[in-house]
């Protein structure tokens, strides 16, 4: 099959202004149904469902349309950006994202100035009530010009654009919890997207930046089901959040059996035991590192040997010193050991809710765990 | 006991996964041939220490049929030494993988002609035989 997908040069039959199925976008392009099982049975995987949706995913996907997205950048390092453009699977996840009208992209687009403007208002007003709004970056609330597009500030361009929004897809930390801009002292008055469009089903998909796959995952989701997927109690989707790092962390049975490595150059480092005395947020962290992996599926950073940072949590950047060791809250202790008691793998699941719901309280009287701690 | 390039040292069962894995297999083969019911599991969805998925993959070894296709970018499908288990890896267009599974059926759904494509061959090939008919 022809290498160049750009589905952007579909054009269609008779005059007809409707938009395409993808099925049919995809046989103009003579993708055959055997690429598009393949495509399929990927996308089950990427979005973390059992192989047994593939066939239901091929349905779905066939009769999808294709929706006209807006993505908008503010206070942010276009990191995010980089991370989807960098994919590791340039064919699989363009079928994905070319399977969107991106209609708005400033890093991306060609257009710049008052056209690049002109397009956004176009696609807001001709699918208004329908397009997808991505967002990456913070908003500054201090001073309407920290950040500027156009000369519109970002927080009247968010208002704009998501009055017509179906759903709001927020990418990376900073627009979905204010991230680094967002970090003590906080210069600008960053705040998330959630912080302001309160009307909106606003899908949350954290990291910094966020795994390239997640990021296409909940585009898939959405053209396949047509609705945005389950969330858990910060706006995530639970199928690459619902787990936390550390109970997905092939370095785990090290911790049960509390094998610290206690410097980067000790022998438990060499051994690859446990990172969590080197500051490792994993029983804290909510994220699909330890499976998707990154880097071609390479690896992840506690693979790489080095902890993991927590970069998809709230305020992660102001957690008291990346390596530093998690903290344990000393009034729940005894609540901790009985846990320990019930055995290591609850512990584990006991710091981890300890320190998500105490963490603000844990950090301003931390005290660094020692393994006597995790023997409690 | 092999050692990762980040001299992260493997070999030895990590995460005890690998035998609930094969066993998952055996489970599968087994309700292949009583009643039919086919299986896949999706590798990318079980957290595995460097070197684990080797060894499972090794266990299973290479069988009598290897095929490899080209659609949208490579992949790579073999009858494991165990007969109904094989092993499907997909591949982008650089030959990283994408997604890999181990299907436990008589033979993987994408090895078959599909539907629509015999239907769009049909097709093409009676155009091609009209045009050589003038």
């Amino acid at each position: 099959m022809k290498k160049d997908l750009s589905l952007k040069d579909v054009k269609l039959k008779n005059g007809d202004s409707k938009p395409e199925t993808l099925g049919e976008i995809l046989r103009s392009q003579k993708v055959s149904r055997r690429s598009f099982m393949k495509f399929c049975a990927t996308t089950a995987s990427m979005m973390a469902l059992p192989p047994a949706m593939i066939p239901v995913i091929a349905n779905a996907l066939e009769n999808a349309r294709r929706p006209s997205v807006i993505w908008l950048s503010f206070q942010e390092c276009t990191g995010c950006t980089e991370s989807l453009t960098r994919a590791h699977s340039p064919t699989l996840e363009s079928l994905i994202f070319e399977s969107i009208s991106l209609d708005y992209h400033h890093t991306l687009q060609a257009a710049s100035g008052a056209a690049a403007e002109a397009a956004r208002e176009a696609a807001m007003e001709e699918n208004f009530g329908n397009y997808l709004l991505v967002v990456d970056g913070s908003i500054p609330l201090d001073n309407p010009g920290y950040s500027t597009i156009a000369g519109i500030s970002n927080l009247d361009m968010l208002i704009e654009s998501a009055k017509g929004a179906a759903a709001i897809i927020a990418v990376g930390t900073c627009a979905t919890y204010g991230g680094i801009p967002h970090a003590n002292p906080n210069p600008t008055g960053a705040v998330s997207v959630k912080d302001i469009i309160k009307d909106k089903p606003i899908i949350n998909v954290p990291g910094c930046p966020p795994i390239p796959v997640v990021i296409t995952g909940v585009l898939a989701h959405y053209l396949t089901f047509g609705s945005i997927p389950e969330l858990d109690h910060i706006g995530r989707p639970k199928a690459f959040y619902g787990q936390s790092i550390h109970d997905r962390c092939y370095r785990r049975p090290f911790y049960d059996k509390g094998q610290f490595a206690e410097t980067f150059d000790d022998e438990g480092a060499k051994k690859g035991w446990c990172l969590f005395k080197l500051g490792c947020r994993g029983p804290t962290t909510y994220n699909a590192c330890a499976t998707t992996k990154w880097n071609n599926g390479t690896s992840f950073p506690i693979e790489s040997g080095h902890p993991c940072l927590g970069c998809s949590e709230p305020d992660f950047w102001d957690g008291g010193g990346f390596y530093k060791a998690l903290s344990m809250p000393t009034d729940d202790i005894s609540k901790t050991a009985v846990y320990a008691a019930a055995g290591a793998a609850a512990a584990g699941a006991a710091i981890g809710a300890l320190n998500r719901g105490k963490k603000n309280t844990s950090n301003k009287i931390h005290i660094k765990t020692t393994i006597d701690d995790l023997r409690k | 006991m092999s050692t990762s390039p980040f001299n992260i040292h493997t070999g030895n069962e990590l995460t005890w996964n690998v035998r609930p894995i094969l066993f998952e297999v055996r489970h599968a083969l087994e309700a292949l041939l009583e009643n039919g019911q086919t299986s896949i599991i999706d590798l990318r969805s079980i957290p595995l220490a460097p070197g684990e998925e080797e060894t499972i993959l090794n266990t299973l070894g290479q069988g009598e049929v290897h095929a490899r296709l080209n659609a949208l970018g490579p992949s790579e499908i073999y009858e494991t030494r165990y007969a109904g288990v094989w092993l499907v890896t997909h591949y982008n267009e650089d030959e990283a993988v994408v997604s890999r599974f181990i299907e436990i059926t008589e033979l993987p759904d994408i090895l078959k002609s599909q539907q629509e494509d015999m239907s769009n061959a049909l097709t093409e090939l009676t155009q091609t035989l009209g045009t050589q008919d003038t």
